[in-house]
């Protein structure tokens, strides 16, 4: 092995100054851009989130009153969604990762890679806009009729920063879709692709089916707020039910646009960490896609209490429980790929065995919430507000500090601090689970969710709840400051520094800026462990 | 791929095809046909969509993948209004108030 002590050319020394960032169409420039973007959000998505369990630390509505509680938890749940969650795993690792493991020198179509982070930029600023104008009170789902008749906020202003960013994600999944059709290096076969990429691809074509539904029904709503023409409001002849239907079609799969990629996350992390192939490759492969597409056909179980008719409650409660199968293929078949693995517990794999037990237990939370009785009981409780926390923020927020841990180095050229880093993997553990789990008793004992105000026999349960965020907080900033510390004075990375297999290891950390000096030839299957030490022995003997 | 070339009198036919069903839908509304209105008007409708993608956006002459991924679209479009309607249609069927 070659140590270099000249500083090598690579896609962050190439160019230097503003405009080389600003207008740069290198797909991990543009990553990086979005990263900074969404830590941004997820930030202030925080600030919200903390005002809300400060609110809620003593039974009486006492830090604010009810109409700026309404505010806090609808900015802290649309800045999340929007700007924070559904970009979060997709265009910063996904945009950075594709076009290397499919061995090609960029997206498809890396100006409109550009332009979908400037929709996210342009929607997340007019959203800001809104919030600092007056703000917006009508939860992050827009239910009419309050978000079209009643509400006296900015719905408009905030519904189009949604509509906006929605363009940025339409136009993100076209690019990896056609990247993957199209860009795949010599020898790569479908069946070769890492599970990275096959759940990337699967969270795609969510995106490009599903978004356009939430963005003409976000234009509905501003035309029947604004113009008062008649969609949902049955005095103009609409039908407000019609909302929840086209609301939901959209966000029941954009969960999976949250979760897809951060699977495709751990299924690199598990076999990597225990130097096996994901077990059951086809399957996982292929149960991506079905969530995908089963995703789309149970969005009714979202409105059992809506007055949806009895029979479509029926079989949306039926079809939502075979969503379970796929997700209970993947979580199988990675314990599977565990089995006899030489396992090391690096901070990744750490996280990848939070996200598992967490997202098992969000999962498994589902099922009682797609029942249609026990639904009647918990629905609109802090029972399904800590159901879709642990999915979300169990599953995709640890899928996505694992995946920012493991490609780091990639990424900067840096090595974390391991010490620091599974200190703060184990506190946003120990953090999330003080958070939420209280949550779930609250809703089963009837705490509704979006109150301000509570009982006194609450109080314990919330205050424990109150105490896990400040852990969790806790937990989320040491990341921020080892990571921004590591770029000046972490320990310099080698190609490939977890022994992982998949062509994005095979390029420099950080690579060039075509990320491969000669396009790479791909002979041999994902996860092909005998094969990288093959190869690491030839270079020895080479070198 | 080479780009199929349509024919001017294959657009011109198509062009014509899509006046006389606008007109025939225009003449339809003036006749009352009681629920079939809706279902002329919106077969009509479909016809000149289908027109319009299969000629004018050449996916009559495109590859197998193009093909597929047109028909998934409508697809989504039908699971959409399909399920939406298992509640609008069966929303009466009992007879208690909120079902
Ligand atoms: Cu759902």
């Amino acid at each position: 092995m070659i140590t270099a002590t000249v500083e090598q050319k690579h896609y962050l020394n190439a160019e230097y100054g503003l405009k080389s960032w600003l207008l740069t169409t290198d797909h991990k420039r543009i990553g990086l851009l979005y990263l900074g973007t969404i830590t941004f959000f997820f930030l202030l998505g925080g600030i919200f989130a903390t005002l809300i369990r400060l609110e809620l630390l003593t039974p009486p509505g006492d830090l604010t009153n009810s109409e700026t509680y309404n505010k806090f938890f609808t900015l802290h749940g649309v800045i999340m969604v929007f700007f924070f969650l559904i970009p979060s795993i997709p265009a910063t690792l996904g945009n950075f990762l594709i076009p290397m493991m499919v061995g090609a020198r960029d997206l498809a179509f890396p100006k409109l890679n550009l332009l979908s982070w400037y929709l996210l930029l342009a929607g997340g600023l007019l959203s800001m806009w809104a919030m600092f104008a007056g703000g917006v009170d009508t939860g992050w789902t827009f239910y009419t009729p309050y978000s079209t008749t009643y509400s006296n906020t900015y719905v408009i202003a905030t519904a189009l920063g949604a509509f906006i960013a929605g363009f940025s994600s339409i136009l993100t999944g076209l690019n990896f879709i056609v990247t993957i059709h199209r860009m795949r290096a010599p020898g790569l076969t479908w069946f070769r692709l890492p599970l990275f990429v096959w759940s990337h691809y699967a969270a795609a074509l969510i995106m490009v089916l599903g978004t356009p539904v939430l963005a003409v029904t976000l234009v509905l709503v501003a035309l029947e707020r604004a113009f008062r023409i008649g969609i949902f409001d049955p005095a103009l002849g609409g039908d407000p039910v019609l909302f929840q239907h086209l609301f939901w079609f959209y966000s029941h799969p954009a969960v999976y646009i949250m979760v897809l990629p951060g699977m495709g996350v751990i299924s690199e992390l598990v076999s990597t960490f225990s130097r096996r192939r994901v077990f059951g490759y086809g399957f996982v492969a292929f149960s991506s896609v079905a969530i995908a597409v089963y995703g789309f056909l149970v969005w009714g179980h979202h409105m059992f209490v809506s007055s949806q008719s009895v029979y479509a409650s029926l079989v949306f409660s039926f079809l939502s429980f075979f969503v379970a199968i796929p997700s209970a293929i993947k979580v199988f078949n990675w314990t599977a790929t565990l089995y006899k693995g030489s396992i090391s517990y690096e901070t990744p794999m750490l996280y990848a065995f939070g996200f598992i037990g967490l997202f098992t237990m969000g999962g498994l939370t589902g099922l009682f919430v797609a029942t249609l009785g026990v639904d009647v009981h918990v629905h609109d409780t802090y029972f399904v507000v800590a159901h879709f926390h642990y999915i979300m923020v169990g599953g995709t927020l640890m899928a996505y500090l694992g995946g920012l841990h493991f490609w780091w180095p990639k990424m900067t050229g840096r090595m974390y601090p391991e010490g620091w880093a599974k200190l703060s993997a184990l506190v946003i553990f120990l953090g999330f689970n003080l958070t939420f789990f209280p949550q779930f008793l609250l809703g089963y004992l009837g705490m509704p969710r979006r109150y301000h105000a509570y009982p006194d026999e609450f109080q314990v349960l919330h205050v424990l709840s109150t105490a896990g965020a400040s852990v969790l907080a806790v937990g989320y900033l040491i990341p921020l400051v080892y990571l921004v510390w590591s770029l000046r004075y972490g320990k310099r990375a080698t190609a490939n520094p977890f022994g992982a297999t998949g062509l994005e290891w095979k390029t420099s950390s950080p690579p060039p800026t075509y990320n491969f000096d000669v396009t790479p030839a791909v002979t041999h299957e994902a996860y092909d462990y005998r094969a990288l030490a093959e190869e690491e022995t030839e270079g020895v003997r080479v070198g | 791929m080479a780009e199929h070339i349509i024919s001017r009198k294959t657009y011109t036919y198509v062009f014509l095809a899509l006046l006389v069903l606008t007109g025939i839908t225009t003449a339809v509304a003036f006749v009352d046909l009681g629920a079939l209105n809706v279902v002329v008007a919106l077969a009509i409708a479909v016809v000149k969509m289908l027109l319009v993608a299969l000629v004018f956006m050449h996916v009559l002459y495109s590859r197998r993948l193009t093909q597929i991924t047109v028909a998934g679209g409508l697809m989504w479009l039908a699971i959409l209004l399909v399920l939406t309607m298992t509640d609008f249609v069966t929303r009466g069927w009992l007879g208690v108030p909120g079902t």
